[in-house]
């Protein structure tokens, strides 16, 4: 058991990735239809895997909430040379959060999205394996691997089930990411270039100690990969590609990729709230507010019920960077409970556009009069509740997130703008939800027949599953701020997370390579690992 | 360092190597068309594997890993990430060019959007297309 338990942080990224190489060897349905046997097995298999994943985003989570900080060493090369997964509060939370999104999506999809295109379960695991990679890895170029790894995945998702629309909006998806991809690696290699690490540990203890001639390529460096993770987050002005993209993209798709802009605001909140603290802060919090104003904007002007909705995604990253820009323990809290929440009922608002554009026949999810719907109570009911819950209004979660972060603004010097902008966006998300939901339910063509049948059990209970996890959180409001308030203090706790990952140097002596200074390294600072010492005169670097 | 004349040192050509393929590979970026536009990431990915490279800092004399204590060791870590940059390049490219095929053949233009450009773009035309992109 304790073996088990030691290699327990591993088991994220190692599940799926065996899933998704067993779900290859299954085969494919060969596009057969809806209840191939081969479909079948793989639907199966994915889902146990799945469930089986959040089983144990549980038990780090209930391990990490102890206040252990479970470092896991690859290979055991000691950090920071050696690459480490640490699971910390944080850690745990977005791991539970991915499997709490993936699961029902992933019984979305086996209502029959699944069978609309190829090896759709392997690539599911596949980006399963890049978010929890992400989430757990404690090294900036491990980060940027897991970010290719769930990219990649998605690339493939996003087409899922082809047309012309899809591979149009696909390869500027596809572009656009690969471009984002190279500057990650020149901000990570000047990050490197500086301090001689990429732990985020190391980074931390690191980044102070920079010589002020170096400062600048540091920021520079560190402003590159707000520039990255504000591209995945969709941070104004790089929000643009996001609506199309989610709104091309399959229901299921778009759902799970619900989590994919919150690894975005994961990165920014580990590298630019931690590792390389202060170094984008006055800038993060203006984007983020201009974020906000310009994802509602875009939700009053959608003219598809899934634009709407992939606007709103850009709209609640924008509040959540709001409060990671607020920096400090409780305004983390509040990014944290917010974030939980927003990405359950996005992910559950994709699921239930498709569910309604399905109903209206050649109208789809047009906000335009139709023909009544099979199932308007149902459907109305839940969007009422979603809208409701991403407006924030009492007694839902979102409401305890966004006085979360109203109360974690107060006394900063622009709260002002932060209460006016969340509370606005707030009351135009209501507007643009309610002037949708009037369109689709109650603007109806007369004389029109129920064109379509209602929806499957199946894709509702998936459906109904996420936007009620999003409504539970109000019933478990109140343990979920203890644990967020707990991981916002543990996050800036950096001489515990020294002792944890690097333990051999402690946080005083914290330099762990040869940063380049020209000189012959022995003129240096005290190396932590006994390097061969330059004793022989040599003509050194060239410069 | 006073041995080697300043315009001609190492740095000098590697930084305007680095400088030159980047704005290239920028310049074939922002062109419309999807063969470019895979190989100006291309160029992008040789440019930026070279800047991390150079991350670890031109070292002369230095050993590459191991040394008997004499020599100074240059920093293998740059090439092991370079390495991977690589690997994830390629895979990346390969996929790429597959998608920019396929969207020529589905689409029958070789355009990014898909379509070619309507150009010079008339008022009338511009409201249309934006109502087209808006559905």
């Amino acid at each position: 058991m304790s073996t088990l338990s030691s290699q327990l942080p591993v088991l994220p990224v190692l599940l799926p990735a065996a899933t998704a190489i067993v779900l290859l060897m299954l085969g494919d349905n060969d596009g057969s239809g809806h209840d191939h046997p081969r479909l079948r097995w793989a639907r199966a298999v994915a889902l146990a895997s799945t469930a089986l994943g959040g089983v144990i985003a549980l038990l780090l989570a209930l391990q990490a909430d102890t206040g252990v900080l479970a470092v896991y060493r690859l290979g055991d090369w000691p950090a920071p040379f050696g690459i480490v997964l640490v699971v910390d509060r944080l850690a745990a939370l977005m791991l539970l959060l991915s499997a709490a999104v993936a699961l029902p999506v992933l019984l979305y999809a086996s209502g029959g999205w699944d069978a609309h295109g190829r090896h759709f379960h392997a690539l599911f695991q596949f980006q399963l394996m890049g978010l929890n990679g992400a989430f757990l890895t404690g090294d900036l170029f491990n980060l940027f691997v897991f970010f290719e790894v769930l990219l990649i995945a998605s690339y493939v998702l996003m087409m899922h089930g082809g047309g012309p629309q899809r591979l149009r909006v696909g390869l500027h998806y596809v572009v656009l990411n690969l471009v984002a991809s190279a500057l990650f690696l020149v901000g990570a290699a000047l990050v490197y270039g500086v301090t001689g690490t990429l732990n985020f540990t190391d980074l931390a203890l690191r980044a102070p100690q920079v010589p002020p001639a170096d400062a600048a390529l540091l920021q520079a460096g560190a402003l590159l990969l707000l520039v990255v993770f504000g591209f995945k987050a969709a941070l104004a002005p790089l929000s643009l590609w996001l609506p199309a993209t989610y709104a091309a993209s399959s229901a299921p798709v778009a759902a799970l990729f619900a989590i994919m802009t919150k690894v975005g605001v994961y990165a920014i909140l580990r590298v630019h709230g931690v590792a390389l603290e202060g170094m984008a802060v006055p800038l993060l919090l203006p984007l983020a507010l201009v974020t906000c104003i310009v994802g509602v904007l875009g939700a009053l002007a959608a003219a598809t019920l899934q634009r709407l909705v992939a606007w709103l995604t850009v709209a609640s990253v924008g509040t959540i960077l709001a409060a990671v820009g607020l920096a400090g323990p409780a305004a983390w809290s509040a990014a944290m409970v917010y974030l939980v929440h927003s990405t359950l009922v996005v992910a559950g608002l994709f699921l239930l556009a498709e569910l309604v554009a399905a109903q209206r026949g050649d109208v789809g999810g047009l906000l335009q009069p139709a023909a009544p719907l099979a199932q308007p109570t149902l459907l109305g009911l839940l969007l009422l509740l979603a809208a409701a819950s991403s407006a924030g209004l009492p007694p839902l979660p979102g409401f305890i997130g966004k006085v979360m972060l109203l109360q974690a603004a107060w006394g900063h010097a622009w709260a002002v703008a932060v209460w006016v902008v969340v509370l606005a966006v707030g009351f135009c998300t209501l507007v643009g939800l309610a002037r949708a939901g009037s369109v689709l339910f109650w603007k109806l063509l007369p004389d029109t027949p129920v064109v379509a049948a209602g929806a499957s059990p199946r894709l509702l209970a998936a459906t109904v599953s996420l936007l009620a996890g999003g409504v539970l959180l109000s019933v478990l409001a109140a343990p979920l701020t203890a644990y967020t308030d707990a991981a916002a203090r543990q996050l800036g706790d950096t001489a515990a997370y020294a002792r944890a990952v690097l333990p051999e140097l402690g946080a005083e002596r914290a330099v762990s390579t040869q940063p380049y200074t020209g000189r012959r390294p022995a003129a240096q600072a005290p190396v932590a690992v006994p390097l061969p010492a330059a004793a022989a005169p040599t003509r050194g670097a060239s410069q | 360092m006073t041995d080697v004349a300043p315009l001609l040192s190492m740095e000098f050509l590697l930084a305007s190597g680095i400088g030159v393929v980047t704005a290239t590979a920028l310049w074939l970026l922002l062109r419309g068309r999807s063969f470019a536009v895979v190989l100006g990431l291309s160029l992008l990915g040789y440019g930026v594997n070279v800047f991390i490279f150079v991350m670890g800092r031109l070292w002369r004399d230095a050993a590459p890993i191991l040394s008997d204590g004499s020599r100074l060791l240059a920093d293998p870590l740059p090439q092991a990430l370079v390495l991977t940059a690589i690997v994830i390049g390629f895979a990346t490219t390969g996929f790429l060019i597959e998608l920019a095929l396929r969207s020529n053949a589905d689409n029958g233009s070789d355009h990014v959007d898909g379509a070619e450009p309507v150009a010079p773009v008339p008022p009338a035309a511009h409201a249309a297309g934006t109502a087209e992109n808006a559905r």
